[in-house]
């Protein structure tokens, strides 16, 4: 609903993003344009960088320019959108390179993503292009890479808010041959680019989840792992948890643990569930504390809620003549959490 | 005299796409362009067209080896010419539709094959394919579209490509080229905008192959940090595999249709977690001989299914289902043991305990991981 209304009236925005310059952003953007221009659409390029190659001149050459305003500043001269212009203009889409850039000091925005969002305000469509390194949230994750921090970012609930977003993704060897660097540079680049197609991902699930929630879909399992440890006071937690964020890791997951509050617990127990809770805190997995008199249900429920795939339980060795005749909540639990996949952990006692 | 030296293994470059007409042809001929203007001696070894303008304009100028013609219950079938292509000897070959499976009557079954004999004769090859057609996220896949995907690829021929490139276009965008009839003819069009290609399920379609894609980065980053270590590590006579704790996981295979089910989520469990992966099949006798005619061929169907897979398999005697399996997983050094859900509640298992039970109690310090049912 929300999305819908913020929709009336206002501008699309459509983002390419790439892991690194060279991967071909720009060339996109402007095919994206050219074609647009084919259908009938209004297009005009809003900026685009100054120094590109053959076939991105090539695409330039077919579409509508509206010249940036030249801002001097120091000794420098800069570039940035003439927003009066294009609002004069008023197309219907406006491409816009480097979405990351500052505008010099003076212009009527700090930003260009700024000026971007005033386009959209006035209802234009935005084709932009953007690098996975400006994304000013990823600044710590992307230092570690490439030792570097950019001086120009766009934070990245700007780049979330997009509607659509595609990955532009090339082998670091293209990259390397249209513009040599060194060994130790495709190494970096392949991370980068793991990190750009996980970031989009993410933004791929959130618009799925949109998109189950206008159709009232209540679960949809599949488009990505999560895992939920089940926390007791006498479970193996720090196993369980450990092989929760390991897991995680590996799939690139959400990882989350479970305690359904048990009434009149022992000081000692209850000073054990304590301690694995922090520890699952610290392992850094998404914690929560649910009251129910029926655990077995309340986790479940927890984890269909919360599109579980894989839920981590611990077992007793205790078998009581009980239990084998009616079941216990372990057995009950397995036999109700058929979507998911139960892995089930020995208890310490037991080892 | 010396036998002629094999050649180095080709190149192998996959175009991983995550529904058909989001342009995966279109760029692999692209790059095949790219390489022949840079004067490599680039063939078409096989091209669908799917009457599609712009992508058959992709072809200009690229020389395509003519495709082999078989005659199939009456019907004419042409397939990728794979000898022609050898006899050719191109440095590149384009290869579409890398899951392809060839019609009744072709030299191999399924087209990775082929590009397999491609690829040892050192020929490079650029490949498309969607990821829809990976084995072991065909149930995934059919609980999420309702899409039973029939043309399957094991998991671990795409492991093996030197290069996956992500071509993607947003969900919004193919449902347009959809609709203007580019990517089928107006009537199949409306019936997949209804069914395959809804919103959902391009979207969830395009996050799988967004994060396989990130995986495949992630296990490649992995593989040379192991071949190359650290400067600073100290060397040690022991591999490092028994140093540090190997996941191993042993999949549980019986008669029923779920150990299909069992067996893909094991081995795709196995990938992420970089774990050994095994199979096993308990019967009083090796042979298999006590199982009726019927279960035999199941089983055997299962266990081939496993090693197409890359799957370890093995049949264990013993009468003792439950005993047998914890004995073989201790003496492997399992990690954790897959099952099914076991079915038959009787007043034998009521207090014996089920299957599943004993293997708990008697696995000691082994994981136990029942997998999910596919339903929808």
């Amino acid at each position: 609903m929300e999305a819908e209304e913020r929709q009336a009236g206002r501008g699309r925005l459509k983002i390419f993003l790439g892991y690194a310059s060279r991967v071909g952003k720009s060339f996109r953007m402007l095919d994206e344009g050219r074609r647009r221009k084919q259908r009938g659409q209004d297009v005009v390029i809003g900026f685009i960088q100054s120094k590109v190659g053959p076939e991105v001149q090539c695409l330039v050459s077919t579409l509508e320019i509206i010249p940036g305003l030249k801002l001097r500043t120091g000794g420098t001269e800069e570039e940035v959108l003439d927003i009066v212009a294009i609002l004069e203009r008023h197309p219907q889409v406006c491409l816009v390179d480097e979405l990351a850039r500052d505008n010099p000091p003076g212009s009527r925005n700090p930003k260009r993503w700024q000026d971007v969002q005033e386009l959209l305000d006035a209802g234009i469509t935005v084709v932009t292009a953007v690098n996975l390194q400006h994304i000013a949230e990823l600044q710590d994750a992307i230092e570690k890479i490439t030792r570097k921090r950019a001086q120009q970012t766009v934070p990245e609930a700007f780049i979330r808010s997009a509607d659509e977003i595609v990955i532009v993704d090339a082998p670091p060897e293209d990259l390397q041959q249209r513009e040599p660097g060194n060994a130790a540079d495709t190494r970096r680049l392949s991370e980068l680019r793991e990190m750009a197609l996980l970031v989009a991902a993410e933004v791929v699930d959130e618009q799925l989840h949109q998109c189950l929630q206008l159709q009232g879909v209540e679960m949809f399992l599949g488009s990505q792992e999560r895992i939920l440890v089940c926390i007791t006071p006498r479970s193996n937690a720090r196993r369980m948890l450990e092989s929760g964020r390991r897991n995680a890791e590996r799939f690139h997951c959400g990882f989350l643990a479970v305690y359904v509050r048990q009434t009149g617990l022992a000081p000692a127990d209850e000073e054990l569930v304590q301690k694995h809770l922090a520890l699952a805190r610290e392992f850094g997995a998404d914690v929560h504390i649910l009251d129910a008199t029926d655990s077995a249900h309340a986790i479940l429920d927890f984890a269909h809620a919360h599109a579980v795939t894989q839920l981590f339980v611990g077992h007793s060795l205790t078998s009581r003549w009980r239990e084998v005749l009616f079941g216990n909540p372990l057995d009950q639990l397995i036999r109700a959490a058929d979507a998911m996949d139960v892995r089930i952990f020995p208890h310490r006692a037991s080892l | 005299m010396t036998p002629p030296a094999t050649p180095a293994r080709g190149r192998f470059e996959i175009f991983l796409g995550y529904a058909a007409g989001v342009g995966k042809t279109y760029q692999m001929l692209d790059a095949g362009q790219e390489l022949r203007q840079k004067g490599v001696d680039v063939v078409i070894g096989y091209f669908e067209p799917h009457g599609r303008k712009d992508t058959i304009s992709r072809t200009k100028g690229l020389e395509s080896v003519p495709r082999r013609k078989l005659e199939y219950r009456g019907t004419l079938f042409e397939e990728m010419d794979t000898d022609a292509i050898l006899r050719r000897k191109p440095e590149v070959c384009l290869v579409d539709e890398l899951a392809h499976t060839n019609v009744p009557g072709s030299e191999r079954v399924k087209r990775w094959q082929d590009v397999h004999v491609l690829l040892d004769a050192g020929i490079t090859v650029l490949t498309s394919v969607n990821i829809q057609h990976l084995e072991s996220l065909n149930d995934q896949i059919w609980q999420m579209t309702g899409v039973r995907v029939r043309e399957t690829i094991p998991d671990w021929v795409v492991d093996q490509a030197d290069e996956i490139v992500v071509v993607d276009v947003t969900p919004r965008a193919l449902r347009h080229r959809l609709e203007r009839g580019v990517i089928y003819s107006r009537e199949k069009a409306d019936k997949a905008l209804e069914n395959f290609f809804t919103e959902q399920n391009l979207s969830a379609l395009r996050e799988i192959a967004m994060r396989h894609a990130a995986h495949e980065i992630e296990e490649k980053l992995s593989a040379q940090d192991d071949l190359a270590p650290a400067d600073d590590a100290v060397p040690s006579p022991v591999p490092a595999d028994t140093v540090r704790r190997k996941e191993c996981i042993l999949i549980c295979i019986d008669e029923r249709p779920s150990s299909i089910v069992l067996i893909r989520r094991g081995r795709r469990v196995a990938d992420y977690l970089r774990a050994e992966c095994l199979a096993i099949y308990v019967c009083r006798d090796a042979s298999l001989a006590s199982l009726s005619a019927e279960d035999r061929e199941t089983v055997e169907r299962h266990l081939g299914f496993a090693r197409n897979l890359r799957i370890r398999t093995e049949i264990v005697e013993g009468l003792d289902l439950a005993a047998g399996v914890v004995q073989f997983a201790h003496e492997r050094g399992v990690t954790q043991v897959f099952m099914g859900r076991s079915v038959s509640r009787n007043w034998k298992q009521r207090i014996h305990g089920s299957m599943l039970q004993r293997v708990v109690r008697l696995a000691r310090d082994m994981e136990i991981t029942i997998v999910a049912e596919r339903r929808r």
